[in-house]
Order: structure tokens, then sequence, then C-alpha cells
């Protein structure tokens, strides 16, 4: 049942993730937030980087998450494709491959700003799945 | 929008009597036709920002109002620190200080018409435009926080422009009391290689010709008139002001229930300006409007360095630089007496009417320029401040289109191939590192910004003076 989307936001764009467990959502969330920028099957993984964070709730961690990647593609100018998230409680630890940004090859579309809490909700579904989204300013 | 939730006040003002926690009324300037289209999000968040502490008269939306992040964009609130007012991250938004400037070339449209492709290729490879794109211009520590205090007067001292730009920018270049300490290393190293570019989305930088003039006198006062060339440039305080809107959006709704604060939309997270976390944002946020004046005034000089070389007969002095996401203090008329006031602008533009002391002596008797960006294919617009905006809306109008549809749904609508070929066919050439880019930003994904400026101008909130179609268009 893994599998990302986006949903309409008037003026950006909302990244929503779906999987068997919350942790998969959040890696689902994140192939949607690079899917904002440009096709995630266009971005090989070779380098790896580490991510933590800590929130006082779910739906802070799923936007804290986000916005560490937005960070991490800002400051180090590379896309991501691969996601392997840990959650303890109210702790993430990640790791995250990727690629550096190569702007001929992507296209990037657009850059992310930052992760908002509009429509942010991370929440367990009917048939067990998890759901995390929230919409990104572009 | 259901235009049976509001009171028809007069043509273009709609509005909401305060019920449950509203602490004032909500207040919609637009045309019957324009509020018919608006999203209902807007009814919901010009409502929950009349329920913030201290706000007086009313929560404004501006024509263009669309669905925002906690404020509507297009959203105007001011608050009495007096009154347990409140200063928010989200009433500003992620790209603070984003706005646009217009600049003036003494050309015509002829002279642009023999090197127009010449000119769109230079511009394009001058200005650094979109994802991953670097500026030339590498801060260390010492600069960047000469940069945060300075603004567009640091970037003049540097070179970039001359003295003269800076009269002709709100604040006079430099936003006062910027507190570079309380802008975090996080969001400097984001901003270390984005000094001198443009960004993405919305932004731009056009290539414009005036069109029309509808107030021959106040055009005047601005150096415009029909068939003149203009350039606009469209972009804001880039990874530096996203990344203090971030984590100040955090710290404000962690803190808020320490400060007894119910938000009824997490994005509302706000601290009372008279409390350590308020003064911190608004330190660190006058910081980002300090980067995003500096950020347009290199790329002015980056512009002006391109026509040296191809028009070298043209100058470029600066019409005027308006900024859009600001909390700014301002004395403003309230209940007849002078009162200050923290005004926040969340995709709105300050229009101060005639007389305002902070006006330049140029424009005293016209009112502040008010530069309405378009949407590649379609027109911009001049407006200008009026004394009655002063009274209602504190001396504030639109800002652009406003979006009217998703991106979602304009990639649906449209291929980015086909809208740059259909605007070269109506001679506006575009210049993009991404289609798919252009795609979302496709002119048709916008609202007609001509009922959207006319909506303002019946308003009374700023007067229509000049339109202005593209001619070339650098994309992000």
């Amino acid at each position: 049942m893994k599998r990302w989307e986006h949903f309409s936001h008037q003026a950006d764009i909302g990244v929503r993730g779906l999987g068997a467990t919350m942790a998969e959502a959040f890696e689902q969330a994140a192939l949607a937030l690079t899917a904002v920028v440009t096709d995630p099957a266009d971005v090989a993984h070779p380098d790896m980087i580490r991510i933590c964070c800590d929130a006082p709730d779910a739906e802070l961690l799923l936007a804290d998450w986000l916005n560490a990647l937005i960070y991490e593609m800002a400051t180090r100018n590379m896309l991501f494709s691969r996601f392997d998230v840990h959650l303890e409680g109210s702790h993430l630890t990640a790791k995250v491959w990727g690629e550096p940004l190569e702007v001929m090859r992507h296209r990037p579309a657009v850059e992310v700003k930052g992760a908002t809490y509009t429509e942010l909700k991370v929440a367990q579904l009917p048939d067990g799945g998890w759901l995390a989204q929230c919409v990104v300013d572009v | 929008m259901d235009i049976a939730l509001f009171e028809h006040k007069s043509e273009f003002e709609w509005q909401i009597r305060p019920f449950g926690k509203m602490r004032v009324p909500g207040v919609i300037f637009a045309s019957e036709a324009l509020m018919r289209e608006m999203d209902a999000k807007v009814y919901e968040q010009v409502t929950n920002v009349a329920m913030l502490p201290g706000i007086v008269r009313s929560s404004f939306a501006m024509p263009d109002a669309h669905w925002g992040y906690g404020f509507p964009i297009g959203g105007v609130a001011a608050f009495d620190a007096d009154a347990g007012g409140v200063v928010s991250a989200g009433g500003v938004g992620f790209d603070i200080s984003c706005g646009v400037r217009t600049l003036h070339t003494g050309l015509n449209a002829e002279d642009i018409h023999a090197v127009q492709e010449r000119l769109a290729d230079a511009l394009y490879h001058a200005i650094p435009a979109g994802m991953g794109s670097t500026g030339t211009i590498r801060l260390d520590d010492k600069q960047m926080n000469a940069m945060l205090r300075g603004g567009a007067r640091w970037a003049v001292e540097r070179g970039f422009g001359t003295p003269g730009d800076l009269e002709r920018i709100e604040e006079g270049g430099c936003m006062q009391g910027a507190d570079p300490a309380q802008v975090s290393e996080q969001a400097k190293k984001r901003q270390r290689d984005e000094m001198g570019t443009l960004g993405s989305g919305n932004h731009y930088l056009e290539i414009q010709q005036v069109t029309d003039v509808y107030q021959p006198d106040i055009a005047a006062a601005f150096g415009v008139k029909p068939g003149d060339i203009v350039v606009s440039i469209h972009c804001g305080s880039r990874g530096l002001g996203h990344q203090i809107g971030t984590e100040f959006l955090r710290r404000m709704v962690m803190a808020a229930a320490g400060f007894g604060i119910e938000l009824p939309d997490r994005e509302l997270a706000c601290a009372p300006i008279n409390s350590p976390l308020g003064q911190e944002y608004l330190g660190a946020m006058r910081a980002g409007i300090n980067c995003a004046l500096a950020n347009r005034q290199i790329l002015t000089h980056l512009t002006r360095q391109v026509f040296s070389r191809i028009l070298p007969r043209a100058e470029l002095p600066l019409l005027y630089d308006v900024s859009h996401n600001t909390c700014k203090v301002e004395e403003h008329k309230l209940d007849g007496h002078l009162k200050k006031l923290f005004v926040h602008r969340k995709g709105a533009t300050r229009a101060f009417g005639p007389g305002h002391a902070d006006l330049p002596a140029a424009f005293q008797s016209s009112g502040q320029p008010v530069l309405i960006g378009g949407s590649m294919g379609t027109a911009s617009y001049i407006l200008a401040g009026t004394k009655l905006g002063m009274q209602t809306a504190f001396g504030s109008a639109c800002h652009g289109a406003g979006r009217a549809m998703s991106r979602h749904q304009a990639l649906r609508n449209w291929g980015g191939r086909n809208v740059v070929d259909e605007l070269a066919g109506r001679g506006i050439l575009i210049r993009s590192p991404s289609l798919r880019g252009v795609a979302e930003e496709a002119p048709g994904a916008y609202k007609d910004v001509s009922a959207v400026v006319d909506a303002a101008d019946g308003a009374g909130l700023a007067r229509k003076v000049a339109r202005l179609v593209p001619l070339i268009c650098i994309k992000g």
C-alpha cells in the first residue's frame, strides 16, 4: 500500500505519504517532496546523509522531517530519492540517499521554501495503514 | 465563496460581523465576481485572524486574496502592543519581504524589438534563476551580519547601485531594528550562495512596456508614459527568509499555550509583541527584510550591467521598490488618535497615500507607487496609494493577480513548451530552466489581474495609474 501523491492547495502544493507504518508514510511523504521538484525516478542515490529530529507530537515531527530535508536540499544542493526512517516515540532518525542537483538533467520545476502546518496530518487509516501529509510552500 | 455569509457594505466591501471568538469584524475588498470565485478558505482564515489578541479595527483581505497559511494571502491585520497585541511568523510568511521593484530604462518598444532575443539571452545568462542557481557573491560571517543590518544600503556601499536608489525603496533601503544575532546559523548558511539570485515559483524579472496611463498627473510624477520600457523584478529574501519563517513558526507554536494564546489554526502561530520571543522574531524578520532589499539591489546591478552592454544609452533609475510579506511598525489613526501599530501584510502591498512623511519628496503629492505583478503573459499595473486607503486598511493594497488554480491543476491543463511557444507568438520571450515550472506558472492559472486592480481602485485602496505588458520574462 505504500505510495505517495500530491494534493491541491490554491497557491502551493500538498505532499502526502501512505504506508503500512508511520515511518513508511514519512518516507513516502519525503518522496512526494522530491517530486515537487523533479521526478524521483530521475534521482540517483549514491550519496548518503543522516537526519535526526525530535518533536512533541507526530505532526510537528513530520513538519520537522520535511523541513530538515528542505534544509539539506538547499545547503548541499542535492536531491534525495531513497529514505530509511526509524521512529522511536517522538524521535526520528533517518538515512537519506541522493545525488547533487544537476539543473540540465533534473530540470527542477521549483524550489521548496518550507513545510507548513496547513493540512498537516499524521493519522492511522481505517485499514490500519498510515497517512502523513502537509502543504509545502514553493 | 458564499456571499450570503457577508454584509455587503458597499460595491467593493464585504463584512463579516464578529461572532464566536472574533475580536473585530472581517472585511474583504472585492467585486461580487471576485467574491464568488474566491476560495471559501479565505472566509475561514479572515475569521481566524480576527480572533488573535490585540488586533485592531478589522481583519482585512485584499481583492487578490486566496487560501494561504493561517493568514490568507492578501491578508492585512494590525496589532496594538499595549493591548496584548501579537506578532505572527505565519502572518508574515516564509518569503519575508518578497516584493517587486520597477526600473525605468528611458527606452521605447522599438529599441527593445531590435535586440529582444539577445537581451533575453543575456539577462537569462546574468540573472541566476531557479533551484540550485548560485550568486557570485560569498559573504563571510561579518559581511553577512553587515548585510542583514544594512539591506540595500549595504549593497549600494559595496558598489551595487547608486545612493539615489535608496530613497526609492521603502525604509530608505534599510529596515531599522534588524538583529542579525536572532538569525540562526542555519538560516545564514542557507543564504551563503544565494545572494543576488532570483529564486523560483512566481518570481521573475520582466522587461515590460507601458500600454496605458489612467492618471496622467500621477504617471508624470512616477515618470511613466505610454510606450515606455521598464524592468520589474519580483523576488524575496531567499533561503534566509524561508529558514527564519520555518524556525520561528515552530517556536511560536510551541510557546503559544504558555502565553495563554489559543490558536484557531497552528499556522497562526504568534507571540506577544512585548515578549522576548516576539522581540526576537521582529529582530530576525527585519534582518530578513534587509536580506530581500539587498538581494533585489544586487539583481538591479546585474540587470544594469546587461543593459550597459546591449543598450548602452539606457539608464535604469529605480522607480520604486515595494515589499509584500512584512510586519512593520507604523502610526495610524485609531479612534481619532495616532497610534503605533504592528501592521502585518501577507501578500499585500503597503500603499501610503499623499503627504505621508515616509514617502520621498517626489511622491508627496502622488502617493506611493504600488507595483502589482502579473503572470508572464498578463499585464502588470502601477497604482498609487490614497488618503482614503490610509483610513481603511492601514494604507494597504493588493499585490498581484493571485492564483486561480493549483499547480497540480495547471500541470494538467498546460504543457510548458506550449506556453512558451504561445507567448512567443504574442511577442513575449520566456527564459526558464524548467518547462514544468513554466507550465505550473501558466498565465491561465492566475486570476484576471485587471479585475483585481479595478477592485482595489474601486474600493479606494489605491488608484490605477498605468498598465504594463511583458516583452521578456526570466522565470526561476
